[in-house]
């Protein structure tokens, strides 16, 4: 996994509650094998038409957010279904930050896992990144992971919690299952011990 | 020092490693593979040059995309899901998993088969990529779907990297009145907490309605912990589980059946636990429900109305605004009066036999509306077998009902099975949200009575004028 940097990017306003993961993927993309390519059909039904052709109106489609790299969201985001299809989508998209006041547990287990950072503040902040961001392209935000501080454009800073071990893996780059396999003789005594107590396992 | 909940102890009884931030592995006694969610996982595994661990506490069956038509064993024409299966029935060959191919009589959907086949017993940790997992919940297993990447991790490692959720009581008191069921229940309680409201806990389903519920019911009710937002839904274990468990194929015997009953009748949570909140319903008070919106939480009584979306707060006015566009409805419209095209009967939330006998139950000796496209699709080989020999089948045909093989169809739509623009279904799923059954397609959820009785009138129709 690539080490998440600090950087600044172009946020992008999305404030409906509640978005789901058949929103930021629809099912039919669910059929591939691969983790790569889902970028395109991000947020599919919301973006385009039948006809393959953009809604001019979505947030995503308009000049200002085209290249956008942070979301701000409503509350609830990635509820729903467990599909990591959800993050890689928006990962290739270029999205690294989701903010949000809440997201769903396994959407928000999910983007650690992919290098993404989810952010969740109190609604007044939220509030206050949603405005910034709806100024367009020219308000740029900086996430900033080591420091834990988001700034909008005209300098606020904001800082942010985020699970030490989680903000770690980010920074390094590291692969869980690396890590998990460092503790195989955890597992193997573990195993060896639930043999006895709960064979029928 | 308080007492502990079923939760507590389950999750006490699975930690391999603590760290000391608090970051703990937690060892998974079952892992459920489906064919939408793995193949990214294998390929990993694979690109790294590692095996599956416990392939023996590994079980995969295909059932997300399969169609439910006779046709499939011959060949599953769309060629994306094809190879999707295609891909799981190498994997399963390639490390060894226990699997259910597309023509096995076991085969079904994942949540359905793990506990008919006994893989599912009380005090488990069970997981599989799929958010419904919290179905095995109903037995007293900590179960709870995860994302790709966790999928890969459980089959290298047999462990979870996690953190403890939160302690939510969820209590339904007393009785439930005719009619009312348990997909009401479950609807009715996201309804009080909302999608998010569920967000960083674990929700314990107790009380004497609860009780009272059989294995399926209490399948249905944890089935949907998910779209409360909840991590899982557990149910503490009681003699209706140990019951039902008894004599399935995987299920202990002899000696250990005795070992693990001991262990079995200490899950449950303390009188003394700590709980972080506490929600309490009277079985009496909840009536039989349906969706308006494009969230589960837009749940009303059947004899409401569409609300107004003024009448919410903050972010939800705009959300409830084009859900009702969405839906194709007016403020203060009867949920009565809404006519319906569609009736799809199934998934792992009700597609259980005794959903299916509920459904046969009001359509015996009647038929669907004309016009009415309506199909049943059993959530497994075995339950599809089981209804046929109780008659069931003959009386969804006759009532004009298409009687499919087992399969998540319509509930997801990644099969044939799905609606068209604008058609409009009542449907025995988990998920309402927009496109869910089908490109602007539109879903008002109901428990299986419900579905049957709106097939019969062609309008949502309240099962208590029909009984």
């Amino acid at each position: 996994m690539e080490k998440f940097e600090k950087f600044s990017g172009i946020a992008a306003p999305m404030p409906l509650v509640n978005i789901d993961t058949d929103m930021i993927i629809p099912k039919i993309f669910l059929k591939t094998i691969k983790r790569s390519g889902l970028g395109v059909n991000l947020f599919d039904e919301m973006r385009y038409e039948r006809d393959g052709s953009e809604k001019p109106d979505f947030v995503l489609n308009k000049p200002a957010y085209r290249d956008a790299s942070i979301l701000i969201a409503g509350d609830n985001f990635g509820c729903g279904s467990s599909r990591e299809h959800a993050p890689w989508a928006l990962a290739d998209f270029g999205i690294k930050v989701v903010v949000s006041t809440s997201f769903a547990d396994i959407f928000f287990n999910n983007c650690f896992k992919n290098g993404m950072l989810p952010i969740v503040l109190p609604q007044d902040q939220v509030d206050l990144l949603m405005k910034d961001a709806e100024k367009g392209a020219n308000a740029r935000q900086e996430v900033d992971l080591e420091a834990q501080t988001i700034t909008t454009s005209d300098g606020t800073v904001i800082t942010f919690d985020v699970d030490p071990f989680r903000k770690h893996c980010l920074l390094e780059g590291l692969d869980d299952i690396g890590l998990t396999l460092e503790k195989s003789a955890a597992i193997d005594t573990f195993e060896s011990q639930a043999a006895q107590s709960r064979p029928w396992v | 020092m308080s007492g502990k909940t079923l939760y507590d102890k389950i999750w006490d009884a699975h930690v391999a490693d603590q760290s000391d931030d608090g970051t703990c592995l937690l060892y998974i006694d079952r892992h459920l593979v489906h064919e939408v969610t793995s193949p990214q996982a294998f390929e990993g595994l694979r690109m790294a040059g590692r095996k599956v661990r416990a392939p023996e506490k590994t079980i995969a069956v295909p059932d997300h995309n399969v169609p439910t038509t006779g046709d499939r064993n011959a060949k599953i024409e769309n060629e994306e899901s094809r190879i999707q299966v295609e891909a799981l029935d190498k994997n399963a060959k390639d490390f060894g998993l226990n699997y259910y191919p597309v023509n096995d009589i076991r085969q079904g959907i994942v949540h359905i088969v793990g506990p008919e086949q006994g893989w599912t017993l009380p005090g488990m940790t069970v997981v599989c990529g799929d958010s419904h997992t919290a179905t095995h919940g109903a037995f007293g297993a900590l179960a709870h779907g995860i994302g790709t990447s966790e999928v890969e991790h459980v089959l290298a490692t047999q462990t979870l990297i996690q953190k403890k959720s939160k302690n939510m009581k969820v209590e339904i008191t007393g009785k439930l009145r005719p009619g009312v069921t348990a997909k009401d229940i479950t609807l009715s309680v996201i309804g009080a907490t909302g999608t998010g409201g569920g967000t960083g806990y674990v929700i314990e389903y107790c009380g004497e309605a609860i009780r009272d519920l059989s294995m399926e019911g209490r399948m249905t009710v944890c089935n949907m912990a998910i779209e409360g937002g909840a991590r899982a839904g557990l149910i503490a274990p009681d003699q209706t589980t140990f019951d039902y468990v008894k004599g399935r194929p995987h299920a202990p015997k002899g000696a250990q059946w005795e070992a693990a009953l001991d262990w079995w009748k200490t899950l449950y949570s303390d009188d003394d636990a700590h709980w972080d909140k506490v929600i309490t319903l009277k079985g009496e008070e909840i009536a039989p429900v349906v969706t308006w919106g494009t969230s589960p939480e837009d749940v009303l009584p059947i004899d409401a109305v569409v609300p107004t979306p003024e009448s919410f707060k903050g972010g939800k006015i705009e959300a409830a605004r084009r859900s009702i566009e969405y839906m194709g409805l007016t403020p203060g419209q009867k949920l009565s009066d809404i006519e319906i095209d569609t009736v799809f009967i199934g998934s792992c939330t009700n597609g259980r036999i005794e959903d299916l006998r509920a459904a046969a139950e009001v359509l015996k000796g009647k038929k669907i509306k004309d016009g009415m496209r309506a199909m049943v699709v059993p959530g497994s080989g075995l339950v599809r077998a089981q209804a046929e020999e109780e008659g069931l089948a003959d009386i969804f045909k006759e009532a004009g009902f298409e009687w499919r093989l087992a399969g998540c169809s319509m509930c997801l739509a990644m099969n044939p099975d799905q609606l068209s623009e604008n058609e409009r279904c009542a449907s025995t799923s988990n998920r309402n949200f927009e496109g869910r059954q089908g490109y602007k397609g539109r879903t008002h959820l109901v428990s299986p009575a419900m579905a049957a009785a709106a097939a019969v009138t062609g309008k949502l129709t309240d099962i208590r004028t029909m009984m």
